[in-house]
């Protein structure tokens, strides 16, 4: 009984991963039959993920923002572009070594995001315009500097970075074989982990799961990595930008979940009154919430250009907007106080999925873009009404 | 005879896996005023939700007769149609509008495209006059205190011409004053011949105001009381809504007390908002070990701003005076240097100011000291979990798992979960304020034991209350403050309702 209904909400909470399995096995089921290839096609997965690297490091981020009360920022576009263009200027026009210029490049975002964070947190303007108004100064900035020309192309050097593949130049089957050896590896370390946390809490008399839900996650969970990491492993190996995205979910996720000043993030967006009176530096909170979200428009600004092999004018526009969909498709809650990193990731895959496949099918671009907004809202709406049933029940 | 204005005949509303009223009758006779007590989550609301359409027609079986046709409501809309207006616990007021537009909110006077506002405020004005207020119907509710704001509500309710007027909970939030106010208002309101239904956890209240009383128990009446027939005794009512009779309403304690751990002199604290305005003027006062002491006033005398500046400078500007824990001066400039002085403010407003309702229980609990479940910022979850799963056993809460979102709970363990959260703080001195606002009389005893427990282990209460009976029977010692001042330090032996309500009134006087 308490079998069921834990599986229940298991699968309420995760409608969003059920929704972008049925997106992509009907994407295919479309692809197929109008016979344009495959969406499984080991080289498409590995594009999948390089394309959307960038929705993936903004959504972390974002969510945080988004957390704290509802609030968006609405200036991530534009700091993209500006940083790529500060990357560009140093890396390109200045020969300024890489690292140096790598790391000042994250020093800009850093401060960009302080500066919206002081007005934010500190004199108390609405995130909504003072981001709005970053999204025009730093747009306005970026064109000053980039004098409205594309600087190109990056060092190889610098490229190396973000776009390579790892094990890098080899013989396919050493690839396959490295690629598949490090999926394995990362899927026995989770395991491992598992159960040793598993062992912890029964040893010191705390609520574990059941044993059976526990086996089911770590099958999903190990069998979706290595499906992927198969598909890598036809194509090139493992992008670099795979294992940064990672790294950041990682660490995001970890730092919602488990630290105290994640724990603050929800509190703040909850009740930012009774965080208040509990002791909760509310000011400090919205500040890290959006000097963060500089900090990592200027890694995605780094993905970008290498992507990209160049800084234009034009980049990084609307990518604001693809990180808010994200969030919102992953089921963060517009008043703020509920969402997770996971769901902001889930969120973002979706709309890449959605992106490639339409591609693929040959879809109009114009009519690609009101499908997408068709989609975001109805993926809210469904979440929406599917928690409104639960809670009425 | 009279006539019976309202019958409802075996209303039975189920909730998946709950049977929130098992046929219910309930008959209200025209010109009377009816009570309908019970503790909370018995169903009272649930009944009254059904009767005003907000549960459509069909979500329920049973049949609803109001003045002699049978009626199926679907929306709200249509029950007002009929002259049945409910006036719920929380507010309906929209806070930047004035009096006379929220009065005429969704029934606005004129024309759709061409609202008159003359009209909307002559009427809004005669209104205010019947309910006794003397605001002008241009001032914005902002501006006015929440016992006028109920009586807006009423106004409002007679501006649909109102034949049956619900009333949920109308006094949760007033002092005893404007609470009697508003009840003589409704004894007024009866005699020139309206009906109305109240809803109230005060049986004072109710015997004092009410014809006929109905208990409801676990979703079904229990028993009705005839003001011609029957005493309303507290005992009678009490047994009836809890299912058993309820010897004393105060836990007995002996007092042992220590030396003062806390003591505030020449306590000064401005308004916000209101340049030169004085919230508490030179406030001294001294708490010791072991002891609960009172604070009593009428609504707006400073005990909540006094006890919030306190705690942090949660409130309030230039605020200047001396505070000393266990005789030492020290500076408690912000809510952290207060729970590291060990002091704890269980805030009155436990949904507002007080949980994260979005966020599951455990996470409440250890909010005001997430040290103890920390090692450098990282969380130990399961210990979090643990230690929530202790204070839900220590206080009885009712919950399925600790992992319930707080939202989800009835407001009495609302309550407990918030004073889990502050005993969690390991404080030595605990400012209550209202800690009892709001929950039934089966969660209230049950606080009060666990003050009984606090003290036991020697700490300190400050416990603002503004239910007299409150304050008399869990206290040792009583501060009175009037506008601001503290204007007398009671001994628990000499306070009384009257000696405590003649303080109030004399300094009133003085000034």
């Amino acid at each position: 009984m308490t079998h069921m209904v834990e599986l229940k909400n298991t699968l309420k909470k995760n409608t969003m991963f059920f929704a972008l399995i049925v997106v992509m096995v009907l994407f295919q089921v479309m692809i197929v039959a109008s016979d344009k290839g495959s969406l499984f096609n080991p080289a498409n997965i590995s594009n999948i993920i390089s394309q959307n690297a960038y929705v993936v490091i903004l959504a972390s981020g974002m969510l945080l923002c988004i957390l704290t009360g509802g609030n968006i920022d609405l200036s991530v576009g534009s700091i993209v572009c500006l940083v790529g263009a500060v990357a560009g200027t140093l890396i390109v026009n200045m020969n300024v070594n890489i690292y140096i210029a790598m790391f000042l490049s994250l020093l800009v975002g850093l401060a960009i995001g302080a500066w919206h964070g002081f007005w934010i947190a500190y004199v108390r303007i609405p995130p909504f315009i003072v981001t709005l108004a970053g999204m025009l100064l730093w747009r306005g900035v970026a064109m000053i500097i980039l004098n409205g020309l594309t600087i190109s192309p990056f060092p190889a050097d610098y490229l190396k970075y973000f776009t390579s593949f790892l094990p890098g130049e080899a013989d396919s089957t050493v690839i396959y074989a490295v690629t598949l050896s490090v999926a394995f590896a990362a899927c026995a370390l989770y395991v491992v982990l598992q159960i040793l946390d598993r062992i912890k809490k029964i040893r010191k008399g705390y609520e574990a799961e059941p044993l059976i839900m526990m086996i089911v996650r770590l099958v999903l969970i190990c069998g979706a990595v290595l499906l992927v990491f198969w598909f890598l492993a036809q194509h090139k190996g493992i992008p670099v930008v795979l294992i940064l995205i990672t790294i950041i979910v990682l660490i995001y996720s970890y730092f919602t979940t488990k630290t105290v000043p994640g724990r603050h993030l929800y509190a703040l967006g909850g009740n930012e009154k009774a965080a208040k009176l509990s002791g909760v530096n509310t000011n400090r909170v919205l500040f890290f919430a959006y000097a963060n979200m500089g900090f990592l428009s200027a890694v995605a600004a780094l993905v970008g250009i290498a992507r990209f092999n160049s800084a234009f004018p034009a980049a990084g526009t609307n990518y604001e907007l693809d990180a808010i969909g994200a969030c919102f498709i992953g089921g963060a809650s517009a008043y703020g106080g509920t969402g997770t990193v996971g769901g902001a990731i889930v969120g973002a895959i979706f709309m890449g999925v959605l992106n490639n496949g339409m591609s693929i099918l040959g879809i109009d671009a114009n009519w690609q873009k009101a499908v997408k907004g068709i989609v975001l809202l109805a993926a809210v709406v469904f979440d929406i009404l599917s928690k409104k049933r639960a809670k009425s029940r | 005879m009279a006539k019976t204005l309202l019958e409802m005949r075996n209303i039975t509303k189920t909730f998946p896996g709950v049977v929130a009223l098992d046929s219910v009758n309930l008959d209200i006779t025209e010109g009377e005023i009816h009570a309908l007590v019970g503790e909370n989550g018995a169903g009272k609301s649930t009944l009254m939700n059904v009767l005003s359409g907000i549960y459509p027609f069909g979500d329920y079986t049973g049949d609803i007769l109001f003045d002699g046709s049978v009626c199926k409501f679907n929306t709200i809309r249509d029950s007002e149609h009929k002259g049945i207006v409910i006036i719920h616990q929380e507010l309906a007021l929209v806070p930047y509008l004035t009096i006379g537009e929220n009065m005429f909110l969704g029934n606005e006077r004129g024309s759709y495209f061409n609202v008159n506002w003359n009209e909307t405020h002559s009427k809004a004005d005669s209104l205010l006059k019947m309910v006794g207020l003397t605001e002008p119907s241009r001032t914005l509710i902002k501006d006015i205190g929440v016992g006028k704001q109920q009586l807006v509500e009423i106004a409002k309710a007679l501006a649909k011409n109102v034949k049956l007027l619900i009333l949920d909970e109308p006094t949760a939030s007033l002092n005893e004053a404007d609470s009697r106010k508003l009840l003589d208002l409704l004894l007024d309101f009866k005699k020139k011949g309206m009906t109305s239904i109240i809803i109230s956890h005060k049986i004072n209240e109710v015997s004092y105001v009410s014809d006929r009383i109905t208990i409801i128990r676990d979703g079904a009446v229990i028993k009705t009381l005839d003001k011609n027939k029957d005493t309303f005794t507290d005992d009678d009512i009490i047994s009836g809504m809890v299912g058993r009779s309820l010897v004393d309403r105060f836990p007995k304690r002996k007092p042992s007390i220590g030396d003062k751990t806390f003591e505030v002199k020449n306590w000064t604290v401005y308004h916000p908002q209101y340049e030169g305005r004085k919230v508490c003027d030179n406030v001294s006062m001294n708490l010791r070990k072991g002891e609960v002491v009172g604070i009593s006033g009428l609504m707006g005398a400073g005990r909540t701003e006094l006890a919030m500046s306190l705690f942090g400078k949660s409130y309030g500007v230039d605020i200047t005076g001396e505070v000393y824990v266990n005789g030492n001066s020290v500076n408690l400039n912000s809510v952290q240097d207060a729970i590291n002085n060990k002091i704890a403010y269980v805030t009155e407003d436990r949904k507002g100011n007080g949980l994260i309702l979005s966020t599951p229980i455990a996470e409440n609990t250890t909010m005001a000291k997430m040290e103890k479940v920390s090692k450098h910022n990282i969380i130990d979850k399961d210990l979090e979990i643990k230690v929530a799963n202790e204070y839900k056993e220590k206080l009885k809460t009712k919950c399925t798992s600790v992992l319930q979102n707080t939202g989800n709970l009835s407001g009495g363990n609302q309550q407990k979960v918030l004073l889990s959260k502050w005993m969690f703080a390991d404080p030595d001195i605990l400012i209550l304020d209202e800690p009892t606002r709001g929950i039934d009389v089966g969660a209230k005893y049950e606080i009060y034991c666990i003050i009984n427990q606090l003290v036991a282990e020697g700490k300190t209460v400050l416990f603002i209350s503004s239910e007299l009976p409150e304050i008399l029977g869990m206290c040792d010692r009583v501060y009175v403050m009037n506008e601001g001042k503290m204007v007398a330090e009671l001994d628990i032996k000499d306070a009384t309702q009257e000696v405590i309500m003649s303080c109030i009134l004399q300094s009133g006087k003085r000034s």
